[in-house]
């Protein structure tokens, strides 16, 4: 008998799909939450997959802290005309204008942390009832907790005391009234999966994914680009070094890393070699020991 | 590596303990061992460590993420972690093992396909043991490997290792679908007989714990007899140049589907012929568990999220009148006879109402009460119910996918239980 196994790539691509479609039985309108980076890319990937030769029935949501590489904004719109979807824009800036957000102050000032305020205004606004996310459990430990389908009181608040129990393939999207949903169909992907996954597909990928000469400084123990966000303080020397990024988030607190792999098979080769994860190089998450929960319970991705 | 990785398959496991057991250590040992602890995790454990007074970097703080969990010391929630080898990635479901958190065993166990239990040598098998077996079994994982830990304390004797051998197989005797059970002599925190066959314990034969981990066949666990296709959503996209498609989304449950295969759409029970299996643009011969793909068929019959497509001649049973096996999740509802839920099961949602509180199972004795039917938070049992409409199912035991349900209250939508068909 013909043995039926698919390789770990390929279960992990069927419960992706799974979940996409789940989301699209399940509420009345989703959105697509795509920041440019690799997680949303490859999830808008599958959902392409999912739905053909029908367009993915739900529009891309961008939260926008204004603090781009302009690599992204430049990528997230040709992505968007490829795959013919709308594009709903939620401007952090457009939060701090009506009051609802401020902008930190401080020599770590970022606009991290206000993309939750943003992000619940789109939400309420755009009347979405579930939003997807590349969010993987492997990222972080608050994380590691998280369901697939994550409920969101009318809040917007997640409350890990009091997460549904997730059995087998049975989503509960059942909700009430201002409720939603984040929901996470890379839940069990690692960071190598979605690099070994790119590859395999031959997935298009930003830039600043690969080696680059960029000016960087090094501020607590990361190396930041010199942008129109970032200037070095005193003190602070800027060098020209050969970098790339691991993540790609708000421009003010991601960080680079020296490397030479400037395309899909040298990237996988050093992140199999190297010995610090990927959110190593993120400000946001070493704010506090429960960083991301905080966050999370407030609305974040 | 390059090639390798295509061909690495995936081993979902689950593991339940308290600290006690050495379970923490186990799986940072594991880690450890396969590099997949990474500095800036480690620096974080190690400074968490010294802020609570922990004479040791505390390895249980790399799974306890909440922070109600690292305030209590306590794992409140079922926590995923990814671990991979050149042969296979890991995905581990760990669970806190006392008996208050029951549910989140029952919920690690119903995606893994094998169940990792903790003994301590010193100690032999006791109520938590069999307890989580039970729900193992109960959940139909096929293989358990009993890991006898602290063998450095008992002197690496093999007496130690036949007593729990003994104990465990007497008790397992009493389980039902367990068709491989592995005992390891071992020693998580002198990393005896986890990568390493173990020099200090030459009398045992076996593989060490990584190498079985990496090795098990899972192969011949799925069903791939059964053919079942639970409809998920219906591809029509309204385009001038895909004006008349229809596919069927959704993700094989049981079985194989080939182009060309007949096939009979329950509940109309219409039957057509397969023209076409696609994922994404790519066109596929056949299609067979777990994948998801699209169908579609040579004619035009009405069929919606919820339906089944099957083969005539092997076909689900059908009834609106079911009897399962259930664990209870919720602490404010009870569940109670002539209640009415939502039920779940596979793509389709039902109303159903209990007819008969059967029994509830004491999981540390494994005897039936009929008397007590109070069904709580964490109690496991049988019930029996019927539907609004006519379920399509499998025995639990032949398929996980359209043997399983989940019960729903329809006014507060809280997941209130979780069921196995029989």
């Amino acid at each position: 008998m013909r043995n039926y196994n698919l390789n770990h790539l390929q279960q992990l691509e069927a419960e992706a799909i799974f979940v996409l479609r789940e989301t699209a039985a399940q509420f009345e309108r989703p959105g697509l939450l795509f920041s440019g980076g690799k997680d949303s890319i490859i999830m808008a990937y599958l959902a392409s997959k999912a739905f053909a030769p029908a367009k993915i029935p739900f529009p891309f949501v961008h939260v926008d802290t204004g603090h781009n590489f302009p690599e992204t904004i430049e990528f997230r719109d040709k992505f968007v005309k490829e795959y013919a979807v709308d594009l709903v824009v939620g401007l952090v800036q457009d939060s701090i204008d009506q009051g609802t957000a401020a902008e930190e102050t401080g020599l770590n000032a970022s606009r991290n942390a206000l993309q939750s305020v943003t992000l619940l205004e789109t939400i309420d606004r755009e009347n979405f009832d579930a939003c997807l996310g590349g969010g993987r459990r492997d990222e972080e430990k608050a994380r590691a907790k998280e369901r697939f389908f994550s409920h969101r009181d009318s809040f917007g608040q997640w409350n890990p005391k009091d997460q549904r129990p997730e059995l087998w393939n049975l989503f509960n999207g059942g909700k009430g009234q201002g409720e939603n949903f984040r929901i996470f169909p890379l839940s069990n992907w690692t960071e190598m999966d979605v690099w070994q996954y790119a590859k395999t597909e031959g997935i298009e990928l930003p830039s600043l994914y690969f080696a680059h000469e960029r000016n960087v400084i090094e501020r607590n123990g990361m190396l930041l680009a010199i942008s129109d966000f970032v200037s070095p303080h005193e003190k602070e020397e800027v060098s020209k070094e050969k970098v790339r990024f691991r993540t790609i988030g708000d421009a003010t607190c991601t960080g680079a890393v020296i490397s030479d792999a400037s395309n899909l098979e040298e990237v996988i080769a050093e992140v199999s070699a190297s010995r610090v994860t990927e959110r190593g190089s993120r400000a946001d998450d070493k704010r506090s020991e429960a960083a991301m929960e905080d966050r999370k319970k407030q609305g974040y991705f | 590596m390059d090639k390798d990785y295509i061909e690495m398959d995936m081993l979902r496991f689950t593991t339940a303990g308290s600290v006690d057991d050495g379970k923490s250590t186990l799986i940072g040992r594991l880690f450890h061992d396969t590099k997949s602890i990474f500095e800036d995790q480690l620096e974080a454990i190690e400074q968490s460590s010294k802020k609570r007074g922990d004479e040791n970097i505390n390895l249980a703080l790399l799974t306890d993420g909440l922070r109600a969990e690292r305030e209590q010391g306590i794992t409140i929630d079922v926590a995923y972690r990814y671990f991979a080898t050149p042969k296979r990635k890991f995905i581990i479901a760990d669970t806190p093992g006392h008996i208050q958190y029951t549910r989140n065993m029952v919920t690690g166990a119903s995606t893994a396909n094998l169940a990792l239990i903790l003994v301590d040598a010193r100690i032999g098998v006791v109520e938590q043991t069999r307890r989580h077996s039970f729900i193992a079994d109960l959940l139909g994982i096929k293989h358990i490997a009993v890991c006898i830990n602290k063998m450095d304390l008992v002197g690496y004797e093999e007496e130690a290792y036949e007593k729990v051998l003994r104990q465990f197989s007497d008790f397992a005797s009493r389980l039902e679908n367990i068709s491989e059970l592995t005992f390891i002599p071992l020693s998580a925190l002198k990393g005896d007989n986890i990568v390493e066959r173990s020099e200090n314990m030459p009398w045992y034969k076996g593989a060490p714990l990584l190498y079985h981990l990496e090795n098990v066949y899972i192969g011949s666990d799925a069903n791939h007899v059964d053919s079942r296709f639970p409809v998920q959503w219906v591809i029509r996209p309204h385009s001038d140049k895909h004006h008349d498609f229809r596919g069927f989304a959704g993700r094989v449950a049981g079985g194989v589907f080939k182009k060309g295969d007949e096939i009979t759409a329950l509940p109309s029970g219409f039957t057509s012929r397969i023209s076409k299996i696609m994922l994404g643009k790519e066109e596929m011969e056949e299609a067979f568990f777990p994948q998801s793909v699209t169908i579609q068929l040579e004619d035009k019959i009405d069929i919606s999220r919820g339906d089944m497509l099957v083969k005539p001649n092997n076909q689900p049973k059908s009834s609106q009148d079911l009897d399962a096996r259930i664990c209870w999740f919720s602490n404010s509802k009870k569940l109670t006879q002539g209640g009415k839920y939502l039920i779940k099961h596979t793509t389709k949602t039902a109303q159903a109402m209990i007819s008969e509180i059967t029994y509830k199972v004491d999981v540390n004795s494994l005897r039936k009460n009929e008397q007590d039917k109070e069904f709580n938070m964490n109690d496991i049992g049988r019930i029996k119910f019927r539907t609004s409409e006519p379920i399509f199912y499998d025995a639990y035991r032949r398929n996980r996918n359209t043997g399983s349900f989940i019960l729903i209250d329809p006014f507060t939508h809280q997941t209130l239980a979780a069921g196995m068909l029989r």
